[in-house]
């Protein structure tokens, strides 16, 4: 079968099951929304500082929020058709906009995290598979198993203590020196610097992970015949673990990797907290000290969002990659 | 942090899933000894091969288990640690959030606080003690309810298949597709923080994963001979849920169970790091976010708690690995 037919295949079963866990999610979102203590009506009238029992009331109405839930709910999923978020009165624009505007920020920080997770995981994994039961395996097994038992936002309040108070090596907080007019190569440096720490403070949990799984499959890719007759045929021991070992043995990790966007979503908010970086998960503790429920709930949609399309990005690489997966 | 799923570091079959998708890929589940044809894709390959070795004898498991000088480490640890909460009133009779000494003495400065006082005067050591309560009391009892709740989800959908499986399989996926931690803080942050909702919010985001698995398990197993004979002795299916299936689908969860009283640890901690957790109770996160903004003075205050933090989630990771390896023996090969 052509790989395309496999692609369009893929993409088109993807989303037959991606479209009702949506609406699931959105429905979900929506009778949170409706949990939540106080309505918009309550914030603007907090905001306001003058008002009466009738301008809420009228408030309310202007608002639609006085109908029943299900017109409610009409309304929201229309909202949403336009991609419309909602109005966060403390920010003064609209959900969208503000996510937007963040958005970049925790996906950089997602990425670059990602790679350093990848990479020492893999690099990792292959040294513990490379001595397997022995004592270098073992000493491995129990570090990658610390990282796996240390939160992040310990690990980064430490990393901040040692290597920008103690040495002063890197900055503490931030995404950039503020004022610096740099451009170019010095920008992207500048940048760099800034999110060496919390990248790697988000990464290290993963790096155990991916480590363990990298030694386990290539384990299991090690009995294999292929790699059998790569020996035979003289290859070096590093070339095979690296060519014909590795190479296999790297499909369970990039599913692996695709399943984290959601886990990984979840660290930022955390890591983003104790850095000040401006990413979306910064936004969402501003929005939870300020009770912002509506900038809260379209960050937690929008990130749900950014887990299917991950994952359906995971499902169309392999379909790419693997001739097996689309022939089901 | 330690949102992912939680069978991502072991290889719990069944446990690892790509959302969206419902190609069974071998993600992670390294099958080293059994048939040649390890690379199969067929649905049910897998699954029965984790049926075979389901039926586990316990006490080989146990002498597996208790032979594992990591295992016991962990063990011992988690003794120490529950001891600890159990004899903090004794110990430090006093409200650990009470000012008893002078503010910002360093560990060691002065005999009565072995290790220090906080900006308030506040003894660390007693927080430390007393902290270990509210962690484990959550990791527990989130853990106890995210079970219960996962395995009667996983059953009812795996024993009986048809349409109830295709409405929690739709369940459990809108719950695996929420970011964990977001929905984790949604919820906590809309029922207003306290112990009872942050242990309910994380049994909430902990349940689908026990689902899946269970749901497995019992795909699996129910299409044995031993169920079929009972069902033809005419037992009912609650008695065949419980009785025949849920026993030989107990070892990986067991060992599932380990690390989700692990994840629920960090989770509450990262929780209260943030000030969502219970405000009127010390705890080892709340302790880190009030020692933060000292970070650069007085670093003591955050380094400490969070060592606790490490080292009783470390124990409870060496446990679930000793338990892998006890009742999983094909993966204990190459361990």
């Amino acid at each position: 079968m052509p790989a395309l037919v496999r692609i369009v295949r893929t993409l088109r079963r993807t989303l037959v099951q991606a479209i009702p866990t949506l609406l699931g999610i959105i429905i979900l979102n929506f009778f949170l929304l409706q949990l939540a203590p106080g309505d918009a009506a309550d914030v603007l009238a907090g905001e306001a500082g003058s008002a009466t029992e009738e301008s809420v009331a009228a408030l309310r109405a202007r608002f639609g929020l006085d109908s029943p839930v299900l017109e409610q709910l009409a309304t929201y999923l229309n909202n949403l058709a336009h991609f419309s978020l909602g109005f966060s009165p403390r920010y003064g624009m609209p959900v969208a906009d503000l996510i937007a505007q963040r958005l970049p920020g925790t996906l950089t920080l997602m990425a670059v995290a990602l790679v350093i997770a990848i990479f020492l995981g893999v690099v990792l994994g292959s040294l513990m598979a490379t001595f397997a039961g022995r004592l270098p395996d073992r000493l491995l097994s129990v570090f990658s198993l610390l990282f796996y038992s240390i939160p992040s936002f310990w690990i980064g309040l430490m990393l901040i203590v040692f290597f920008s108070v103690k040495l002063g090596w890197l900055p503490s907080g931030g995404s950039g020196t503020i004022g610096s007019r740099l451009t170019g190569w010095p920008a992207l440096l500048d940048t760099a610097r800034y999110m060496v720490l919390p990248a790697t403070s988000l990464a290290l949990f993963y790096v155990a992970i991916y480590a363990r799984l990298t030694r386990a499959s290539m384990l299991e890719v090690k009995n294999q015949d292929f790699v059998r007759t790569a020996y035979a045929k003289g290859l070096t021991p590093f070339g095979v673990t690296a060519r014909h070992v590795l190479r296999n043995a790297l499909i369970p990790i990039t599913t692996m990797a695709g399943m984290h966007i959601g886990g990984m979503l979840g660290g930022a908010v955390v890591v983003e907290t104790v850095y000040s970086w401006p990413g979306l998960g910064r936004l969402a503790f501003e929005a939870v000290m300020g009770r912002d429920f509506t900038v809260l709930l379209g960050i937690l949609l929008l990130s749900s969002l950014l887990v299917i399309i991950a994952n359906a990005a995971v499902d169309l690489v392999h379909a790419w990659l693997d001739p097996r997966i689309g022939a089901r | 942090m330690s949102s992912t799923g939680v069978g991502a570091l072991r290889n719990i079959p069944g446990a690892t899933y790509a959302p969206a998708t419902e190609n069974e890929q071998p993600a992670g589940v390294a099958p080293t000894e059994g048939p040649a044809w390890s690379n199969v894709k067929a649905p049910d390959a897998r699954s029965q091969q984790s049926a075979t070795i389901a039926i586990t004898n316990g006490r080989r498991a146990m002498r597996v288990f208790f032979a594992n000088p990591n295992a016991l480490f962990g063990t011992g640890f988690l003794g120490l640690v529950i001891a600890v909460a159990l004899l903090a009133p004794v110990f430090f009779p006093d409200d650990p959030l009470s000012m008893v000494g002078r503010p910002f003495l360093w560990p060691g400065q002065d005999p009565a606080f072995p290790l220090g006082t906080d900006s308030l005067g506040r003894d660390v050591l007693s927080g430390i003690l007393h902290g270990s309560r509210i962690s484990l009391f959550v990791g527990l009892t989130a853990t106890a309810l995210g079970l219960t709740f996962g395995v009667l989800v996983g059953a009812v959908a795996g024993y009986f298949g048809g349409w109830v499986d295709d409405i929690l399989v739709r369940l459990v996926e809108i719950f695996q597709t929420l970011p964990s931690f977001v929905l984790l803080v949604v919820l906590v942050a809309i029922a207003q923080p306290s112990a009872t909702t942050v242990t309910l919010a994380i049994a909430v985001i902990s349940w689908p994963t026990v689902a899946r698995l269970t749901r497995a398990e019992f795909r699996a197993i129910r299409e044995k001979d031993f169920v079929m004979a009972a069902r033809s002795l005419g037992f009912g299916h609650a008695r065949i849920i419980f009785r025949e299936i849920l026993p030989n689908a107990l070892p990986p969860i067991i060992v599932t169970s380990s690390v989700m009283v692990a994840t629920a640890i960090l989770m509450e901690s990262a929780l209260s790091f943030m000030g969502l957790g219970d405000p009127n109770v010390v705890s080892w996160g709340s302790m880190i976010g009030t020692g933060r903004e000292l970070v650069r003075t007085a670093w003591y205050l955050t380094a400490l708690p969070g060592l606790a933090i490490v080292f009783t989630v470390l124990a409870l990771n060496l446990i679930g690995d000793g338990l892998n390896d006890a009742l999983n023996p094909r993966f204990s090969q190459d361990r």
